[in-house]
């Protein structure tokens, strides 16, 4: 076990807060450069995936977990963030210039809809969210002339002072790396700063950090843009990313995955976002790995118990029928959230953590430690 | 003029498809303040209930009708054991995102083993028109019509006179002060699972002829009554009903006399604009916060 001696205040809120943090993030950042030149094109595609949608996440958990604002529109934001690059880029508008643009009119947007939150909240907030993308939604299949409608929209290659940078280059994965560890960093510093704690303290009660001389509204807003601005920059990867966008694309589901990736990944820190995106990005190669691979498995595993031969036949077809039945995967999806919800509420972060601190107090870890605390239920009305 | 009067009366219909769907959300928030995302799949999973025991076994239909509405309240109870108790009293979100796992989870579940076809139920309401003057209104939508309206009464009166009605109102307000006046609040949030269930199954039965029965009505319909209800204030029953009527008549005006497109967006830019005018919902309770 690690004993930290503190001579300073400022090592309470350090980044990096020893010299072991160092190590293993070091050590992280070597291996995500080093990533692309081991691993085959699909691999380095999902990791892209992976780091759009903790780029999303990390947002999320600025305006779910961290200033306890729920929103279920996100997916309108990444929409604004990606048409504003494609039609930006149409225009002949530089990356360099496109890519802040396109964060700050998705931050105005999200200021926009942070307004009527300040008046609403839980279950009211999450209604006008989704109100709030359906109407981006439609407004994005009716505006023709800048949004091609329907037929959706093409974007070009990427093309950083004129340089190209096609989606599946290593170019491009660096790009996406480095705006996620940017943000990361951003996010980081912005939780350890004054507004990351007012953020905090709106969360935890309303009305303690009002008494506390909090501005609810400025605080509200700024949190909902900051969300918003970030999601948009994932937004234009994204766009590069598919290199074709409509309108279809950025529906309920999609906010409902990224909920997911918090709620998953556990939305109490930035390891959670990203934890959360590998699992939501990899979950789908996986089951298709699955399916595929567990029939013959299984069929192999009975034979050689002593099933009869056709009898083990029918157990192979029968799973593999099972397996690529067409609704399977929304089940699977569904199970996951309430299975996380159920067992481990704080994430898969909060696992790790968990598995942390077992091995560093080793005969001492007191389960009790993560134990959620339950309290009866209270009317909002009142609270 | 008779042209707005039919879109008015078919927006009436339609107002009530959401307005019964919407009754669901509306009494589990009313007793636990949990909200349902789940409520339109359990309405989809009432209509394949009935096809079951109609179209399949071939009951005859009012039987059918009370089985599909039983088996439904017994699976509303089982949700609320399974899923809803252990989480009752984390976060509202959390339990919010449990329930779209749960529509997510059903919605797969049923299509593969119903499968993915329309699926349709004779019913006494099928055919057959009733004429009033030059306004003509079918019978299954006059069917919906008329079962909101007595279920919207049942429920209010069962509400605000009943002493069961009074203790889960008391359970909402606070569970611990309830389970000190003696109300048993395991049971009494067991019981308001089965009554929503059992709302939602009836919707989902009257709603068979004119939707048919897939998997995905549910999230369709669904998506549309969850306005409706927060319109109305999630904690009222009648203003869920009128919640309801309101988008209904709002969506048919807007699809009939605005250019295409503003059908499906125009009921979210008016319950933005009231959720801006009034937080709480056109009936909700004023939420006041003291500072």
């Amino acid at each position: 076990m690690r004993f930290i001696f503190k001579t300073d205040y400022d090592q309470d809120i350090r980044i990096l807060k020893h010299s072991g943090y160092w190590w293993s993030y070091g050590i992280l950042l070597a291996v995500m450069v080093a990533t692309p030149y081991v691993l085959g094109s699909y691999m380095q595609s999902q990791l892209v995936f992976v780091f759009i949608y903790a780029i999303v996440g990390v947002a999320l958990m600025i305006l779910t977990g961290f200033t306890g604002q729920a929103s279920l529109g996100h997916a309108a934001f990444l929409a604004i963030g990606a048409y504003t690059a494609g039609f930006m880029q149409s225009l002949g508008v530089p990356f360099i210039v496109y890519f802040p643009l396109a964060a700050v009119l998705t931050g105005v947007v999200g200021a926009l809809v942070g307004f009527p939150a300040l008046r609403l909240h839980g279950i009211y907030l999450v209604i006008a969210t989704i109100a709030f993308a359906f109407i981006v939604e439609e407004v994005l299949a009716r505006w023709e002339s800048v949004t091609h409608g329907n037929e959706g929209m093409r974007v070009r290659t990427l093309d950083l002072f004129d340089i190209p940078i096609p989606r599946d280059s290593d170019a491009f994965y660096f790009l996406c790396l480095l705006v996620l560890v940017g943000v990361s960093v951003l996010a980081l510093n912005l939780l350890r700063s004054p507004t990351g704690r007012a953020f905090i303290a709106i969360r935890d009660s309303e009305t303690a950090g009002k008494s506390m001389g909090i501005d609810l509204a400025a605080y509200k807003v700024k949190s909902f843009a900051i969300s918003a601005a970030i999601t948009g920059m994932a937004g234009v990867l994204f766009a590069h990313k598919m290199t074709f966008i409509s309108p279809e694309m950025f529906t309920l589901l999609l906010s409902i995955e990224f909920i997911m990736v918090i709620i998953i990944g556990g939305a109490f820190g930035v390891h959670g976002a990203i934890f959360g995106a590998i699992f939501i990005v990899m979950v789908d190669p996986f089951l298709t790995a699955l399916k595929d691979d567990v029939p013959v498995l299984v069929s192999s595993i009975a034979s050689s118990l002593g099933m009869a031969k056709e009898t083990a036949t029918d157990l192979r077809d029968d799973l593999s029928r099972i397996g690529s039945a067409a609704g399977l995967k929304g089940a699977i999806y569904g199970l996951i959230i309430m299975m996380f919800i159920l067992f481990e509420p704080y994430g898969l972060y909060g696992r790790w953590l968990k598995v942390k601190l077992f091995f560093q107090l080793f005969p001492l870890y007191k389960r009790a430690t993560f134990k959620r605390q339950k309290t009866y239920v209270k009317s909002e009305r009142n609270r | 003029m008779l042209d707005f009067i039919q879109q008015l009366v078919s927006g009436i219909a339609l107002g009530c498809v959401y307005g019964l769907i919407a009754l669901g959300f509306v009494l589990i928030y009313k007793a636990t303040e949990v909200v349902n995302f789940a409520q339109g799949d359990l309405m989809m999973l009432g209509g394949f209930f009935v096809f079951t025991f109609i179209g399949l076994m071939g009951l005859d239909y009012w039987l059918g009708f009370l089985f599909a509405v039983c088996g439904m309240a017994v699976f509303g109870m089982a949700t609320e054991r399974i899923l809803i108790r252990p989480i009752l009293g984390y976060p509202q979100f959390s339990i919010v995102m449990a329930t779209i796992g749960l529509g997510y989870f059903l919605r797969s579940i049923a299509g593969m083993i119903w499968g993915t076809d329309d699926l349709k139920i004779e019913t006494p309401f099928s055919a057959g028109v009733v004429r009033i003057g030059d306004l003509v209104l079918a019978h299954d939508k006059l069917s919906v019509i008329v079962a909101t309206v007595i279920l919207c009464a049942v429920l209010f009166a069962f509400f605000n006179y009943t002493r069961l009605g009074t203790a889960m109102r008391a359970t909402s307000e606070n569970m611990l002060a309830a389970y000190y006046m003696g109300i048993p609040v395991k049971r009494v949030v067991s019981l308001i699972w089965a009554i929503s269930a059992a709302v939602a199954a009836t919707a989902g039965v009257l709603l068979a002829p004119i939707t048919f029965i897939h998997s995905n009505v549910g999230l369709a319909l669904g998506l549309k009554a969850f306005p409706a209800a927060v319109l109305g204030g999630f904690g009222s029953i009648p203003g869920a009903v009128v919640g309801g009527l309101i988008i209904g008549v709002i969506e048919t005006l807007a699809g009939f006399y605005l250019p295409q497109g503003w059908k499906d967006v125009m009921p979210y830019i008016v319950l933005l604009v009231v959720l801006l005018i009034r937080p709480q919902g056109l009936f909700g309770p004023s939420m006041r916060k003291k500072v």
